[in-house]
């Protein structure tokens, strides 16, 4: 018993984070744009999830896990909407509709300000999303996939040093 | 959502959000032949209650039907045996003209392989009315142009000699009869010496010297010495070989089943085709060429 109104205690000093008008939309928007044309000039850029992260990141502030999943589910599909004829439309929905809710989950549990655990979860949620996708490619649609390889362990490392910055300058979009 | 506790409000959200995309990912998809993917997982999903339903009506139709429905077993048992006796009897019918065409398409292709020896085929209609001698009569006679002396074989082998033609028959000397023979050569030696018949399945070879190699299962074929059938014509095989004075007693088992015979050739013609040849060229067995012929004479 102690222990469980230790736990609420916690959680009840935990903060939930609001955002200026339009920052959230913003951010989605630009992150699928730069992950939808970056790679065309930077081929490398390839390896950065963009909307991964700002997925994660909303989730883990806003600490709502109806507003993390449905914010997950629409980054998800519009990256989707944006990928081709080769990705059909509920594959990375589907993935980040569950990292929005298991983030604004996380993050209403625990505190998400420090960097270091920011590293750590994005690289935790990197692989979590890797597997959904992958699960759904093998199960629903019947396609094969890796689900670990060399390529996609330093992109779970890029994605999570790259996350450390990008959440910062998120920050940045919080009300004071 | 109004009725559900407000800490599972999000994971009801979450799993209606997810299956809303799975059913969008299922509109989408399309297998290969298998069309839309939603209709597959439809399929998969249902096809097991399908399949359990139609293993327990089945099951139940079949305990019906096996244990209760049994007011007319009986009578359809009986006409199922009525049709069960008609169709063996018509079985058996074409299974005999099955074995019959097959018969005649040998006799169709020996002619074919035959095509400077005028032939005539004719079926077997009788045989001997007595045990002593081996005739048979074919249904052919002196209106198809079956005269006597004519050759009889099979596509297996020589028969035997026509001995006597009517108008629309003709009778057959059988070759395993004691009064018949045939003028023959063993295939591998060339040793001439006429074949006769001793009243028993098996022939007998005469006035082959004991000086002669002879072996088991040897080829004998015809010579052609007795003027009635060409050369080189399956007669049978050696099958028993022992030593006498002066000849030695050899059985000769005959290439053609004689005991069996429904279709035969009858050769159309009185003059030998290589006879001539023959006679050019006499070989060292000349003289047991001749008593072939005298041997083949009725």
């Amino acid at each position: 018993m102690n222990d469980a109104f230790d736990i609420r205690n916690m959680e009840a000093h935990i903060e939930v984070h609001k955002f200026r008008n339009g920052a959230i939309i913003g951010a989605t928007i630009l992150a699928l744009l730069v992950q939808a044309f970056v790679p065309i000039y930077f081929a490398k850029s390839t390896i950065l999830d963009l909307p991964l992260l700002i997925t994660i990141y909303f989730g883990l502030s806003r600490r709502n896990p109806s507003t993390g999943l449905l914010l997950g589910m629409l980054i998800g599909l519009l990256q989707d909407s944006l990928s081709g004829p080769t990705v059909p439309l509920g594959l990375y929905g589907i993935a980040k509709t569950f990292i929005g809710y298991l983030a604004s989950s996380i993050g209403a549990r625990l505190d998400t300000e420090h960097p270091a655990a920011r590293f750590a979860l994005t690289v935790l949620f990197f692989g979590a999303h890797q597997g959904i996708v992958l699960l759904t490619r093998r199960i629903l649609l019947g396609q094969p996939g890796v689900l670990f390889n060399m390529h996609l362990a330093v992109a779970a490392l890029v994605n999570a040093v790259v996350a450390v910055f990008l959440f910062v300058i998120l920050d940045r979009l919080r009300k004071s | 959502m109004a009725g559900i506790p407000s800490r599972h409000k999000s994971l009801v959200l979450l799993t209606i959000v997810v299956l809303l995309q799975v059913l969008l990912l299922a509109v989408q998809i399309k297998r290969d032949s298998q069309g839309r993917l939603i209709r597959v997982w439809t399929v998969g999903a249902f096809s097991p209650f399908e399949r359990a339903g139609a293993h327990g009506v089945g099951s139940i139709r079949g305990t019906w039907n096996r244990y209760f429905a049994l007011q007319n077993t009986s009578r359809d048992n009986e006409q199922l045996r009525r049709e069960n006796d008609v169709l063996k009897m018509q079985v058996n019918q074409l299974l005999s003209k099955a074995a019959e065409a097959d018969r005649l398409a040998l006799l169709l292709n020996f002619r074919k392989s035959h095509p400077d020896v005028p032939m005539l085929g004719a079926r077997v209609i009788g045989a001997s009315a007595d045990t002593a001698s081996q005739t048979i009569y074919l249904d052919r006679g002196e209106r198809d142009g079956i005269r006597r002396n004519m050759g009889v074989i099979t596509p297996d082998g020589v028969v035997g000699k026509v001995i006597e033609s009517y108008m629309d028959t003709a009778q057959v000397l059988l070759l395993t009869d004691k009064d018949s023979g045939v003028g023959a050569m063993l295939g591998d030696s060339r040793i001439q010496s006429p074949v006769g018949g001793t009243g028993e399945p098996l022939l007998a070879m005469k006035y082959v010297p004991n000086d002669d190699t002879v072996s088991l299962g040897e080829r004998v074929v015809t010579s052609g010495m007795d003027r009635i059938f060409p050369r080189d014509l399956p007669v049978g095989t050696v099958a028993d070989i022992k030593g006498g004075n002066p000849f030695k007693v050899i059985r000769v088992r005959p290439a053609a089943n004689l005991e069996r015979l429904e279709e035969v050739i009858v050769l159309l013609s009185l003059h030998p085709l290589d006879l001539k040849k023959e006679i050019e060229k006499p070989s060292p067995q000349a003289s047991a060429g001749k008593v072939a012929s005298e041997v083949a004479k009725p």
